[in-house]
């Protein structure tokens, strides 16, 4: 199994699957109302012309996620 | 936009408690995850016109509506769209509390047929606080286009309570919707959800901090179920969607095709409206020479026909000439965009700067809805979360110019800045001149978010996501149909209303006099010395203030006060209107002076009034009031000191 990285450094294309949510309250909150659980998985699929946000493939769904949120999201490429 | 005869004027501070008032035979919730389309099934089951759009957040409260199946009336509540009942941002707390307070007798959740397994995660927590629900399935079109197709019969059994599949923006297929909610009001049909059940029955119980084991097991549940009903024709449907947003989000690309739609609006609008304004002046000019006729021939004193059409009237033409052709071509344009699915793209390519500023990525959103009508916009802040980026939000919603300024913006371009080119030429130049102006806003929003999050509104941006909803074909006729009705009319009957009375107003100010000057010019040289400094007279700083009911009569009240008395002139064309002005002392500075003065003034009393009901204080109501006033002075003085160094 490969190590677990932020979800911010995962490039784009690969999917990941979510380890762990490093964060709690409303961020944290935020992240369950979107679907994002422990086992979750999601892609990177592209940036804004700025390099953040960017936005993830998520349960059939775009979501655009800010860099230091996603750095809270600990993901395993699969 | 958010801008129709519902959500925008006086109708946004009245807040009607119809809930109460209406006697329905039973209570229907809409509820769903935002950008499903449940204001367009609301639409289509009262015939009402909620506004619509492809962006979350666009419905930002409870809005009511009746509708007749049968021998019953049903109230209809269109709940805002929210991912879970677990969060606390406003509009989720307005949909948790309207669906835990039991006051509807069922509750129809609204899913996405194209994302099925996330709107589950919604629909699953409903079911657990209420019995009565029926799952709706919409946006089957969009399904079916990409090969998405689901198994109703299995997936009504799975979940153990009625399953209907739609497509709202059809009305034939909100049929079998009607008649399942019946069904299930009168007890033909009972609901027994055998989904997961968490035991959260009450308020406290969503607001728990440690749900991530509830969510977790609801969206396991959720992919289980989708797994069995949903099947695919082909893995990569949405390759499409992900093509265009590459080039639309893309960094060589994204900004410039963002500023190019918008250059695109704009010289439609200038290049557009021309004829048609000119074609309504000239209808005006000619019913006006038949009112004089009128009342020569009952024998009306000067007073009298001066005062109706040399004051009412006239003002009033120019309302409708100057206004009307670029808000029925600008409006449906916009909207166009914003049901593709443009605007949350606009948000995604812009979130960087706002981040530095320190404030939400979805101002980029209410942002947008300012340039329909800056109260709208201030409405829409409510789907930020966080209480301080909100505040920003609406602080600085006017400095980027709504509808009701544009066209003043976009005839003094024209008259001033398009006049130095030729033929094609002119247009360009008017729209690059409206599109600096739109820049230069954007720029203040940025700068004064910046400040107001480095004092007043200190603290560092909180955590932002923000979904791209699918592209969606927009439906043509509908857009110019409902824009033109629901919008440019709507806002040009405000205009109208206040400028009839202005007019009169204006008229005898300009009338009536001692020794010889009239009242309006005893106002006009109060502020003279002041305006100097900006760069312009006092009758353009009056016409600004008395414009402050509505924005759109500035350029009108400013015309009959250069009038004065021999009002006799009919105006054919705008260049016209731009020989009046140079007689008066208009230069290349008063133009840009008053353009900037146009995007950075006081927002208008509507604007005011809905700032002060959001923010429930006097204090950020005056400051709303001066930050872009004090930027606008400052800035016209500035332009005036280099103008008059240089030249």
């Amino acid at each position: 199994m490969k190590n677990s990285i932020p979800l911010s450094d995962l490039e784009i294309n690969k999917k990941a699957k979510v380890i762990d949510l490093r964060c709690n309250g409303n961020e944290k909150r935020r992240f369950l109302d979107l679907g994002i659980v422990k086992d979750t998985v999601l892609t990177p699929i592209f940036k804004s012309p700025f390099g953040t946000p960017t936005a993830y493939e998520i349960r059939k769904t775009v979501i655009a996620i800010r860099e230091e949120n996603a750095k809270k999201i600990e993901v395993v490429e699969i | 936009m958010g801008l129709t005869a519902k959500s925008t004027g006086s109708n946004l501070i009245d807040e009607n408690d119809l809930l109460n008032s209406i006697n329905c035979d039973f209570t229907i919730g809409l509820a769903g995850n935002p950008n499903v389309g449940k204001s367009t099934v609301f639409n289509g089951l009262t015939g009402m016109h909620q506004h619509t759009g492809n962006w979350p957040g666009k419905t930002v409260g409870n809005a009511v509506g009746e509708y007749k199946c049968h021998d019953k009336t049903f109230l209809l509540v269109d709940i805002p769209g929210t991912y879970s009942l677990m969060s606390n941002s406003e509009e989720e707390e307005i949909a948790r509390d309207y669906i835990c307070s039991g006051n509807s007798d069922v509750t129809v959740v609204v899913l996405d047929a194209t994302s099925l397994e996330r709107n589950l995660n919604l629909a699953i927590q409903i079911m657990n606080i209420t019995d009565n629900v029926i799952i709706c399935v919409n946006l089957l079109d969009q399904a079916k286009k990409k090969g998405i197709h689901i198994d109703f019969d299995l997936f009504s059994k799975l979940l153990g309570v009625p399953v209907v599949g739609i497509t709202a923006r059809k009305p034939k297929t909100l049929k079998h919707l009607t008649n399942t909610i019946y069904d299930v009001c009168t007890g033909k049909v009972s609901p027994c959800p055998k989904t997961f059940k968490f035991n959260c029955k009450t308020d406290s119980d969503f607001n728990n901090d440690n749900n991530s084991e509830i969510v977790s097991k609801i969206l396991k549940e959720a992919e289980e179920i989708c797994s069995k009903v949903c099947t695919y024709d082909k893995q990569d449907y949405n390759e499409r969607d992900r093509k265009i947003d590459k080039i639309l989000t893309s960094k060589i690309f994204g900004i410039p095709i963002m500023l190019l739609f918008l250059g695109i609006i704009f010289w439609l609008t200038i290049e557009g409206a021309n004829y048609p304004s000119q074609l309504l002046s000239k209808l005006f000019a000619a019913i006006q020479g038949q009112l004089y006729k009128f009342f020569e021939w009952i024998h009306a004193p000067s007073f009298v026909t001066g005062l109706l059409v040399d004051g009412m009237y006239q003002t009033l033409a120019w309302v409708v000439s100057v206004m009307l052709p670029p808000m029925a071509i600008f409006f449906p344009l916009f909207t166009f965009l914003e049901d593709l699915g443009y605007l949350p793209r606009i948000a995604f390519n812009l979130d960087n700067c706002f981040k530095k500023c320190c404030a939400s990525g979805k101002q980029a959103l209410t942002m947008c809805m300012g340039f329909g009508c800056n109260a709208a916009g201030v409405v829409g802040c409510r789907i930020i979360n966080s209480t301080r980026e909100k505040l920003i939000a609406i602080l600085t919603n006017a400095f980027v110019p709504c509808n009701g300024r544009f066209p003043l913006l976009i005839t003094i371009a024209t008259i001033f800045i398009g006049g130095l080119g030729i033929g094609f030429g002119a247009s360009i130049l008017s729209t690059l001149t409206v599109l600096l102006v739109i820049l230069l806003g954007i720029f203040m929003t940025f700068i004064i978010s910046k400040i107001l999050s480095k004092t007043v509104l200190k603290g560092m941006p909180s955590s932002f996501t923000l979904e791209l909803p699918p592209y969606r074909k927009p439906q043509i006729g509908k857009i110019i149909i409902r824009s033109i009705f629901d919008r440019a009319l709507f806002v040009l009957g405000r205009a109208i209303s206040v400028a009839a009375p202005t007019g009169l107003v204006i008229w005898l100010f300009a009338n009536i006099g001692i020794n010889n000057i009239s009242l309006l010019e005893y106002i006009a040289n109060f502020f003279e010395p002041f305006a100097r400094l900006m760069g312009f007279d006092g009758y353009i700083l009056t016409a600004f203030i008395l414009g402050i009911p509505a924005n759109e009569i500035v350029l009108p009240i400013l015309l009959m006060s250069y009038l004065k008395t021999n009002a006799l002139v009919s105006l054919e064309d705008t260049m016209q209107i731009g020989t009046i002005l140079v007689q008066n002392g208009w230069t290349i500075l008063t133009a840009i002076n008053v353009m900037i003065f146009t995007l950075l003034h006081f927002p208008c009393a509507t604007t005011l009034l809905t700032i002060k009901k959001e923010t429930g204080s006097k204090k950020w109501t005056l400051l709303a009031f001066a930050l872009p006033t004090v930027c606008g002075v400052v800035l016209c003085m500035f332009t005036t000191l280099i103008y008059n160094v240089i030249f």
